[in-house]
């Protein structure tokens, strides 16, 4: 009976309760959305370096991987000496460079990563074959619309360039073997993987046994402490970065994101809570009568309050709900435009949609309807019965 | 013959900011079962006042009042709240029915509130509706309803956890005379079948149609008897 009585409340005044229900999707929306982004990306991003399962990076000291043009030496017997480690299961040596794709007097230039395509952890084999040839090569969709490539094609690629000369030096016929996603490349950037030896090579002595960073995979992810103090006494010259150092730097570059989506978060809560209140407030002062007529034929106080918490509650459940759908419609749109975000992996997700956020925005709202309920309801439940039925007469 | 209600030296003061308005001035007052008593007296003279003491829903500044011999003075809020809703029934001049409620669902309300299974309340709810001869209005709301038919719904209303005592506020003070006469004419019907009825009114005819006749004035019952005329 309460739930009909409080249903029937709400479908009274239709149109006020469904601007309000509308109001409290709106809020809910911008909560799920700021929840979203307040977790998602350092998820994503934690997804993305475990994605291939390597939980170390070791880089030139003083860098990230690929933040400069520092490489380090004696990559073959690094490679060695890690992949003889007991703890190591996978040992993946990346150099990073920019190339040119030579077309007659043009060329077009792409960033490439040297790996060994039987470790690399750097990108996913879409179609065709990996480069497993000395001369071959895979890109990604971004470079083969550029180039108007196909699997097949033999392409002209330089390592290097002159521009006092305008001469290319490096030079290579490559055949490009397949089509790839790169995991860790900003959206619209070219990018193409060479066998790492063929890259060494083209660049010339500079790059000679040298790599821009190792990816290691450990055989038990509980030796990561062991091993890193291992490293850090044997390879003084590199930074080794665990999975766990590498979220404790985004944590502090994404600072900024996470109290924006907090405070806005809290806006959108505080707005569905008084939006709750006020109507369930202005709701309950337009029948003062009928409720206290209810209390007068024997309706308990806890019954009253219950119907009216009810109300508060059915409104923003409701909200919440359109509001979750709303939300990921919304993040869906916006993640797009700040996927484009420059120097940003393609891959990063800003909003990455968690079931524990969802439940987190409804829930929250839910206690704020319960919460915005209560005190009107107590207001209501609290009227002095002789004199507001008198009052009531009277008006 | 049991006294259902008794009212002794009852007072009723409300405070204002340097004084207080005395609405009852020691009223003391027996209500026996199944008496037909209707209050009356000029506006301001204390007659809702003493309804709502003898109705429970306020408490007196000094004196008691006992229904069915319990100072309902002494219960809380819990306690009264129950007390009311099984042995009060309150017909109120305005009728005051949930207006998103059917004529059925207002009957059944104080049903569900006590507990009553559905297929219960169904059945007395019908039962009622009959009774006050509403039976095919029972899934119209009150907006659908006239000002008498309301009332009738509201006092079927009343009468849906069987009170021993049925209190009505200036029950045709709304209604046009034909229709209060037929308010009567249920008034009478129920008092006939056993029920204790409390009117308080301005109306001749009603006070005519009960047994008993007090009369108030300044907070005060100045008369008490049976009806004139």
């Amino acid at each position: 009976m309460r739930l009909l009585l409080a249903l029937a409340s709400l479908r009274r005044n239709r149109a006020r309760t469904l601007l309000a229900v509308l109001g409290v999707a709106i809020a809910a929306a911008m909560l799920l959305d700021m929840v979203m982004l307040s977790t998602g990306m350092r998820e994503s991003f934690r997804q993305l370096l475990l994605s291939r399962g390597f939980q170390m990076r070791l880089t030139p000291r003083g860098t990230l991987p690929f933040d400069t043009e520092a490489s380090i030496a004696g990559a073959t017997a690094i490679t060695d000496g890690l992949r003889a480690r007991p703890e190591i299961d996978l040992v993946s040596p990346v150099l990073g460079a920019s190339v040119h794709v030579l077309r007659g007097d043009s060329s077009i230039t792409t960033f490439a990563v040297g790996v060994d395509p039987s470790a690399q952890g750097d990108y996913q084999l879409a179609s065709g074959r990996d480069a497993t040839a000395p001369n071959s090569f895979v890109a990604n969709d971004d470079f083969l619309r550029a180039t108007n490539a196909k699997i097949g094609d033999t392409l002209r690629i330089a390592a290097g360039f002159d521009p006092q000369l305008r001469t290319h030096s490096g030079e290579r016929a490559l055949v490009l073997a397949g089509r790839a996603r790169f995991l860790y490349l900003a959206a619209g950037q070219l990018a193409i993987a060479i066998p790492l030896r063929t890259l060494q090579e083209m660049t010339g002595a500079a790059r000679e046994d040298r790599v821009s960073l190792f990816m290691v995979r450990l055989r038990d992810p509980g030796r990561i402490p062991d091993v890193k103090r291992w490293m850090r006494s044997a390879l003084p010259a590199m930074d080794v970065i665990s999975t766990a150092d590498a979220m404790a730097r985004v944590d502090e570059r994404l600072s900024y994101f996470r109290q924006l989506s907090a405070i806005l978060g809290a806006v959108s809560l505080i707005v569905g809570f008084l939006l709750v209140t006020t109507l369930v407030t202005v709701s309950v002062n337009e029948r003062v009568g009928e409720i206290v007529v209810m209390r007068a034929i024997g309706v308990s106080r806890a019954h009253v309050v219950q119907q009216i918490v009810l109300e508060g509650t059915a409104m923003s459940v409701t909200g919440a709900l359109l509001g979750t759908g709303l939300g990921l419609v919304t993040a869906r749109y916006l993640n797009a435009i700040l996927s484009r975000f420059p120097g940003l992996p393609a891959a990063i997700d800003f909003f990455l949609f968690q079931p524990r956020a969802a439940w987190t925005a409804i829930g929250l709202l839910t206690a704020c309807g319960v919460l915005a309920g209560l005190y009107p309801a107590w207001r209501a439940a609290s009227l002095p019965l002789a004199r507001t039925l008198r009052e009531e007469a009277v008006a | 013959m049991t006294v259902l209600v008794r009212a002794r030296d009852v007072r009723r003061d409300y405070p204002l900011e340097r004084d207080a308005v005395h609405a009852l001035r020691g009223v003391s007052l027996e209500i026996v079962k199944g008496e037909y008593l209707a209050i009356v007296g000029p506006s301001g003279c204390g007659k809702s006042s003493l309804l709502n003491l003898l109705g429970a829903i306020d408490a007196p500044t000094s004196g008691t009042v006992e229904i069915e011999g319990r100072n309902v003075g002494t219960l809380g809020d819990r306690e009264v709240t129950e007390f009311r809703l099984k042995h009060i029934g309150f017909v109120f001049q305005r009728f005051y029915l949930l207006p998103i409620l059917t004529a059925r669902e207002n009957v059944e309300l104080p049903m569900a509130e006590a507990g009553v299974p559905p297929a219960e309340r169904r059945r007395r709810s019908a039962e009622l509706l009959r009774y006050v001869d509403l039976g095919d209005r029972a899934r119209h709301r009150p907006s659908q309803l006239s000002g008498g038919e309301q009332q009738r719904v509201a006092i079927a209303r009343a009468l849906a956890n069987r009170p021993s005592l049925l209190l009505a506020d200036e029950p045709t003070g709304e209604l046009d005379a034909r229709t209060g006469q037929e308010i009567i004419s249920l008034f009478g019907r129920l008092n006939d079948d056993g029920t204790t009825v409390v009117v308080v009114t301005h109306d001749e005819s009603l006070a005519r149609a009960a047994r008993r006749v007090v009369h108030m004035r300044d907070g005060e019952i100045v008369q008490d008897g049976v009806p004139h005329g």
